[in-house]
């Protein structure tokens, strides 16, 4: 450092003189260095990791106002507040300080429906980004781990949202304590004792609000934290990725510099994320709790719905049949079953341990094990958009059916018709989903082949002399053509033979499941073909020299 | 077609095989050159996205000081009637409004100002820079070598037995603190057997807590009932408790039109039939009585139960009937329980078993 020899650096400019003394204590400029020009990609699809970054901040933001004012007890009062439907009615103080924060405190119904509008946002934002770096092949080598940071930071935040809606102590939230409740219980042997546990006795108790808060407050925002921090580590760490183009290849990053432009957009940012949750907030009313009334067992309203990220699970409660074609509830030697409870929560708990390995699934199924910096168009991935389309579908049926009763109200169905044509798209729409989702991407594909061979549709309609009409097919230029040529075909990687020459059931598997992803795929155009396609149309009249018998060849 | 394993990291993704790459793959041709935006040759539009971008910075002030005008210049004085008494009520609504929006704009106005600088005057020229490797081969040799040094300093494979006692002490040490979880509540299940019914208390409606005589209760009218010495309890007796097991649906139904078993005979009263509203699958209280088809249905789940059939389930995940709370009339005429229930209430827990076969014996 040179402050240690006699002469030190004199800078010139004021600006010069705070970043020298900034720098010679703290030893910054090598991240300035790093970090100044760091080029980041550009996609539309990369920002929303960023919403759901943005949202956690105004999370911790609007949460800690509310923490002033909101008073985690279950010890009973009688409410004396503002809002008169509510005066004189006895209830928590849980319950009380939020009345209060919604009608007392200036600006705190805002800030309440700032909070619940962003956790809101946090989820979602979270869920689509993760659908975009599967459906990208993102989470291919070098990045499975943080692929695996991302389906924590997924749970951690269903563990948030859940926790902080059930703080209120109103009869909305209380109805959904009773669900996770018997949810607990129904996990064999240890799970009354869990219960018991989370509750300090029975159900409801006058420990849980308490434990919830310092869980919502502290423990998994903490969590969180750490996970978002390891997270965007390992982005600095990998690069970003990048999707296939003239000019990127997996060695380099083409994009703009953090400073200024990228920072300047994704700060920009930031600021819009704030703005759209702020118009919600104030134009849109979340969680009416002075609606439900403070948490009594008796009363629950019809219509009642968990927050949408509590839908899947809560949903597949209701297709469940319990008592058909038998009771679901099985005793053994005194121990009990509920079978309606665990049986739909398998599913479940199956796709969550097939997000988490799925990075290692796709490597043994493809035995590619290359780092991959370039991210896959979904349709240039048949086999992987398909499973992703069939996964999403099942979420998508268990979340529409926790809305079962209110598809029935509104379009005028009968419920209990609502509920079996939901359980036939449980095991059937994952299917067709794959199916459907599968073809589009060959379709797709082809005619990305058609668009390169043959040329662009130019939409230029010529009339011949002989009174026919054709369309002018114009060629791509090399930018263009280049990005729908450069994917990878993957092939069928058969079953092999180990080392002591034996084919191992496992294998086999692994060589059955490798002809199921690639058996049906499309090649990208090579240059002979293009060449040949050429001189095929050479023979006519070449395409791109107003051919008009391009089109026809097909 | 080749060999998928052994693709380097620096083998382009697009490049499969080794051999002909080049002929069977178009060649990358590279950036495609920059084409100028229309502030980057015309200063005039150079000018105008400057005006603009001044303008959203305005606009963002602006909004600040909305937020501060709505603030300090609406009050929201008064009791809050929601629907009935709509003055204090809108002004709330006003001012929440005006609140989110005087904070929307102060964060669009910047929002989106920053963002237009950078899409038209700051350089949108693509820049390409080389990825690394996570890691070079020197540096895992480096880094293997420096901890097979701390392995080796540190005598722990010299010394088994002290690293085998250090493990067990390891492993020790943080037990405590799972330990201390242990009063995070009681282990006791026989409190979820009972209620607080008893022989001869009284059912009474909720919330008034009045008592029901059997000539209250008409054909088809439903009652929403608790134990009458639910009042006795206060919130720190476990009032809450008590009432998430003990609350009771009574319905006056056609005596003839309903099936009832031979020992649940002097269960009801004239066609009186009192059933837990505690859903036996995931405990919601069953809150929708459809009169015509004598079906009691959850709002949750949508568990639908019988009552012309003793609660039996005839849709919906629950999987057992509702426990049915036998009652009885008093001397002066008022609807009272000949007993608790005879199975534990709500939802199925593991040792439930155990505990309806301990009740069926006391009951015999």
């Amino acid at each position: 450092m040179s402050s240690t020899t006699d002469y030190e650096y004199q800078p010139r400019t004021r600006s010069g003189r705070i970043a020298n003394f900034v720098d010679t204590r703290a030893g910054v400029s090598p991240m300035v260095k790093e970090f100044g020009r760091k080029i980041f990609p550009d996609h539309w699809t990369f920002m929303f990791g960023e919403v759901a970054l943005y949202s956690f901040v105004i999370l911790l933001l609007s949460g800690t106002f509310l923490a002033f004012w909101f008073d985690p007890t279950m010890t009973s009062l009688e409410y004396h507040g503002s809002y008169v439907p509510m005066q004189g009615v006895e209830m928590s103080g849980a319950y009380a300080s939020t009345l209060n924060i919604s009608f007392d405190i200036r600006g705190g119904l805002f800030l309440r429906q700032l909070h619940h509008w962003s956790a809101l946002m946090f989820v979602m934002a979270l869920s689509v980004h993760m659908l975009r770096v599967f459906f990208t092949g993102a989470f291919r080598r070098p990045r499975e781990l943080n692929w695996v940071v991302g389906c924590v930071l997924f749970l951690l935040a269903i563990v948030a949202g859940f926790s902080g809606y059930s703080l209120p102590d109103d009869v909305l939230s209380g109805n959904g304590l009773r669900i996770a409740d018997a949810m607990l219980k129904a996990i064999p042997v240890v799970g009354t004792y869990m219960s018991m546990f989370m509750f300090g006795g029975e159900f409801p108790g006058l420990a849980i609000i308490g434990r919830m808060y310092i869980a919502h407050v502290l423990i998994i925002p903490a969590l969180i934290l750490i996970m978002i921090v390891v997270h965007l580590f390992m982005v600095v760490v990998h690069k970003h990725t990048q999707y296939p183009g003239p000019g990127r290849t997996e060695n380099n990053v083409v994009g703009f510099p953090v400073g200024p432009v990228y920072a300047a957009k994704a700060g920009g940012f930031f600021f819009i994320v704030f703005g759209i949750l702020a118009l919600l907030a104030g134009t849109t009313t979340i969680n009416a709790i002075w609606n439900y009334g403070p948490y009594d067992p008796s009363p629950v309203q019809a219509g009642s719905q968990p927050d949408f990220y509590m839908g899947f699970p809560d949903g597949a409660l209701r297709l469940m049949p319990g008592s058909w074609p038998f009771s679901w509830e099985f005793t053994i030697f005194g121990w009990v079953l509920p079978m309606a409870i665990l049986l739909p929560l398998i599913p479940i708990a199956l796709l969550f341990v097939a997000m988490f390995a799925y990075p290692w699934i796709e490597r043994w199924v493809t035995k590619d094990n290359r780092v991959h910096n370039v991210l896959d168009r979904p349709r240039n991935a048949p086999f992987r958009t398909a499973i992703g389309a069939a996964a999403v579908t099942f979420y998508a049926v268990q979340m529409m059916a926790a809305s079962s009763d209110l598809i029935a109200t509104h379009f005028h169905v009968g419920l209990n018709d609502v509920t079996y044509w939901l359980r036939a798209a449980y095991f059937l729409g994952p299917i067709l989903a794959f199916i459907i989702a599968r073809r589009m991407c060959l379709a797709l594909q082809r005619k990305d082949r058609e668009i390169v061979l043959h040329g662009r549709e130019s939409g230029r309609i010529q009339a011949l002399p002989h009174g026919e009409f054709v369309e002018v097919h114009e060629p791509l230029d090399e930018y263009k053509r280049y990005r729908l040529v450069d994917f990878e075909d993957y092939q069928v990687q058969p079953a092999r033979a180990n080392a002591k020459g034996k084919v191992t059931g496992m294998e086999k598997m692994r060589g059955r499941l490798s002809r199921w992803y690639f058996e049906d795929r499309v090649a990208p155009v090579t240059p002979q073909e293009l060449e040949a396609a050429h001189g095929h149309h050479d023979d006519h009249e070449a395409v791109g020299a107003g051919s008009h018998k391009a089109q026809l060849d097909k | 077609m080749g060999d998928h394993r052994d693709g380097t990291p620096q083998h382009s993704g697009a490049v499969v095989t080794s051999d002909g790459a080049a002929k069977n793959q178009f060649p990358d041709p590279g950036l495609p050159p920059h084409r100028p935006r229309v502030t980057d040759v015309d200063p005039k539009a150079a000018k105008r996205a400057e005006r603009q971008v001044v303008l959203l910075f305005i606009i963002s002030i602006l909004g600040s000081i909305l937020f501060f005008i709505a603030y300090f210049g609406i009050r929201v004085d008064g009791p809050i009637y929601d629907v009935v008494n709509t003055e204090p009520t809108s002004q709330l609504r006003l001012q929440n409004l005006l609140l989110g929006l005087g904070i929307a704009l102060g964060m669009f106005g910047i929002g989106i100002g920053v963002v237009q600088w950078a899409r038209t005057l700051m350089p949108d020229h693509e820049l390409v820079e080389e990825r690394h490797d996570v890691r070079t081969e020197e540096q895992r040799a480096e880094a293997q070598e420096i901890l097979t040094t701390i392995y080796d300093e540190s005598g722990i494979k010299r010394r088994p037995l002290l690293r085998n006692t250090l493990i067990g002490a390891a492993i020790l040490a943080p037990l405590p603190f799972v330990g201390l979880l242990r009063d995070l509540g009681p282990t006791d299940l026989t409190v979820l057997r009972h209620t607080i019914w008893d022989e001869g208390i009284r059912l009474v409606r909720d919330p008034s807590g009045t008592p029901i005589k059997a000539s209250d209760v008409t054909l088809g009218s439903a009652f929403h009932v608790v134990p009458e010495n639910l009042s006795e309890l206060g919130h720190h007796d476990g009032y809450l408790d008590e009432k998430a097991k003990a609350v009771v649906l009574l319905m006056r139904l056609d005596p003839d039109k309903v099936n009832v078993s031979a020992d649940r005979e002097d269960w009801n009263v004239d066609g009186i039939f009192a059933y837990s509203k505690v859903c036996t699958h995931v405990g919601c209280p069953i809150a929708l009585y459809e009169q015509h088809t004598h079906h009691l249905l959850c709002p949750c789940h949508q568990s639908t139960f019988d009552l012309t059939n003793e609660c039996e389930v005839i849709f919906g995940p629950a999987s057992r009937p509702l426990p049915q709370l036998p009652i009885t009339v008093d001397s002066e005429g008022y609807l009272v329980a000949r007993s608790d229930f005879h199975e534990p209430v709500g939802p199925t827990y593991s040792q439930r078993g155990f505990a309806v076969r301990d009740m069926q014996g006391e009951a015999n």
